[in-house]
């Protein structure tokens, strides 16, 4: 495994509504970097911060203070366009709702990342989604809309989307939040799998101990600082 | 490969595809508007054109007469100051009349030039007796003026010798047919028998009693204008170039010179008030439907926010978000102009069938102009674009943490 961090947080802090008299620090200085190929867990009590950090790590959300490296690239020099891009090409997303589009096919959702990073579909992509929903599964619903398919469906649907542009680092939040046990194992199988293909560094919100120890790391948040990070102990 | 649209229009067809009472309602809006526009534009368009046909088919578009002739009576013994008054007017010659008309013929737009003797006088038979306008003409140079050859119910417009072509209501008036013998008398106690050897119907009850065309010489006589013309009648190529062609001419020639838009000023007015009309119902009719969609599509935007949050989340720009819904707003816009213009057509052919004429011929033809399709088409794609762009800017300016959040 190589070490090269993909993400680098040196002292960022968050608040939200600066300047008003319901100022309110949610993130207090945390630093932490992930390394390629590294398969992390962030978990922590609710209203903790970790939705937030992961939104920040996700640039969807600027930080307060602190820094944020991802690639070795400071985002605080990005402008809006390059964080954009840069959001789109190295980062995938998978959220507690899986957030499909619900006007659009499976296929056409996994394909939606490239369209949007060169413009428009072609062979190319279409090909690789249908790769994706074969690996999640789901190549027999490939032009299903996503309110034809069963939860566990939707989220390998979103998983397969976040891998279309075969991103640096994956960001999920609570991605078997709303599964039951046994569809939740799958999902986290398959984003284990990916990892181990990929080389992806992987930043896991969960609830769920038993699926934070098959992690390789640990990162205990309390009350928006780092309680504890260390290696799983399974 | 096949062919495969852009991020944007793939995502704004969809979203309009997914809205669907929405889309419907915004398109039977822009529909009913571009109908509504495209109709009106037509028939104006149409029924003016009609009645300025209608007008110049029996008058010259433009008419060169003699200068004016006024009274100068001195104030002072100088004579440095004068009054001047009009006085009443007897009949002359335009003064080498060859030669202006040589000149009218020259001027660029003018088509065709025509002498004209005209002069009061009765015609007569038996005991009844008619006021009449005695028309000297070349019948063939005159036909280039008022197509007289169509409005022929009898004979053909030919005058030679003391062949003469009259009007169908002084026909009746006069009881009078084909080849039957009138009586002219002059003011100036002369007098002609002449052969009818035409009757017209111009469409105008007071030409069909008034016209007696003759020739050119025997009105001379008749008239004591000899060698001489009352008046030149002219063509022009573009009607609405009649005025700055009778401009210049009058600056040429010092000659009275008019055109139709000035004898017929008030007619012109009329039309032109019933343009701005139009005009003003258009402009409400394009700003309803502009309010009409802006007003879905915001609607649609804050519907819509969690998806522009999904989409910015996977790196799609401001930009793309703001293409996104301005393309929706053209897409209704285009659509829109289609259907609406399909739906004129349909009106247009519905209405021409109910409202005919007093001769049943229907008061307008069911017709539609590719310009005003054209035009409609984009009109109503630039009013969609632009409506649309509140909105958008709207979607693009959304926080997609807020959308992803809830
Ligand atoms: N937009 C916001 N404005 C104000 N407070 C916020 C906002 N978003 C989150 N918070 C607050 O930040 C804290 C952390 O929230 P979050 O990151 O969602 O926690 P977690 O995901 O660990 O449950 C909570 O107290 C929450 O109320
Ligand atoms: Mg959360």
């Amino acid at each position: 495994m190589s070490t090269a961090p993909v993400i680098e947080l040196a002292g960022l802090t968050k608040a939200y509504n600066l300047g008003t008299p319901v100022e309110t620090e949610v993130l207090h200085g945390i630093d932490l970097s992930l390394a390629e190929g590294e398969f992390a867990a962030l978990i922590g009590p609710s209203g903790s911060g970790k939705s937030t950090l992961l939104n920040i790590i996700g640039l969807l959300e600027r930080p307060t203070g602190g820094r944020l490296s991802i690639g070795g690239r400071d985002t605080a020099r990005l402008s809006e366009a390059e964080i954009t891009q840069l959001r789109g090409r190295s980062i995938g997303f998978v959220f507690q709702f899986h957030h499909l589009l619900p006007a659009f096919t499976a296929l056409e959702n996994v394909m939606m990342p490239s369209i949007i990073a060169r413009g428009r579909p072609d062979d190319a992509a279409e090909a690789t989604a249908l790769e994706l929903l074969d690996a999640v599964g789901l190549k027999a619903h490939a032009l299903k809309k996503p309110a034809e398919l069963s939860g566990g469906q939707q989220q390998r649907v979103a998983i397969a989307r976040a891998l279309a542009l075969r991103p640096r680092l994956i960001l999920a939040d609570e991605p078997t939040g709303n599964l039951d046990t046994h569809t939740a194992d799958d999902i986290f199988a398959l984003l284990r799998e990916f990892n181990r293909q990929s080389n992806c560094a992987c930043l896991i919100v969960t609830h769920d101990p038993r699926l934070a120890a098959r992690c390789d790391r640990i990162v205990q948040l309390v009350d928006g600082r780092i309680a504890d990070d260390g290696p799983a102990a399974g | 490969m096949k062919f495969r649209l852009p991020f944007a229009p793939i995502v704004a067809l969809r979203f309009l595809r997914e809205g669907r009472m929405q889309t419907l309602l915004i398109l039977a809006g822009t529909t009913g508007g571009v109908a509504v526009i495209v109709f009106l534009t037509q028939l104006i368009t149409q029924l003016q054109a009609q009645i300025v046909d209608r007008v110049l088919g029996s008058q010259a578009h433009v008419v060169i007469r003699p200068a004016e002739e006024v009274n100068r009576r001195a104030i002072d013994d100088a004579g440095f100051a004068s009054i001047v008054e009009p006085r009443a007017q007897r009949l002359r010659s335009i003064d080498q009349w060859e030669n202006i008309a040589r000149l009218a013929a020259d001027m660029p737009g003018v088509t065709a030039v025509s002498p004209v003797v005209t002069g009061p006088a009765f015609a007569v038979r038996g005991q009844a007796s008619k006021s009449v306008a005695l028309m000297g003409v070349d019948a063939e140079r005159y036909r280039r003026i008022v197509r007289m050859e169509e409005y022929m119910v009898a004979g053909r417009f030919a005058v030679e010798g003391t062949r003469a072509v009259i009007g169908s209501e002084l026909a009746k008036d006069l009881g009078i047919r084909m080849d039957d013998k009138l009586r002219v008398a002059l003011p100036n106690g002369r007098d002609e028998l002449l052969q009818v050897g035409g009757i017209f119907d111009i469409g105008n009850k007071d030409l069909n009693r008034r016209w007696v065309f003759v020739t050119l010489p025997l009105a001379q006589s008749l008239l004591d204008l000899p060698g001489g013309v009352s008046n030149l009648d002219l063509t022009v190529a573009d009607i609405f170039e009649a005025q700055p062609v009778a401009d210049r001419l009058r600056g040429a020639t010092s000659l009275n010179v008019e055109s139709w838009m000035q004898t017929n000023a008030q007619l012109l007015a009329a039309l032109r008030n019933q343009s701005v009309s139009n005009n003003l119902i258009r402009s409400f009719v394009v700003i309803i439907v502009a309010l009409g969609i802006a007003s879905v599509l915001v609607v649609s935007v804050v519907q819509k926010q969690k998806e522009i949050g999904i989409l910015r989340a996977m790196g799609a720009s401001r930009a793309m978000i703001l293409q996104v819904f301005l393309i929706q707003g053209a897409v209704v816009g285009a659509v829109g102009s289609v259907l609406g213009s399909a739906l004129a057509f349909t009106l247009l052919n519905v209405f021409s069938a109910i409202y005919r004429n007093a001769d049943g011929q229907p008061l307008f033809a069911a017709e539609l102009e590719p310009r005003f399709i054209a035009m409609a088409a984009l009109v109503a794609t630039a009013v969609g674009l632009l409506s649309a762009l509140i909105p958008a800017r709207r979607a693009a300016r959304m926080d997609p943490v807020q959308a992803i959040r809830s």
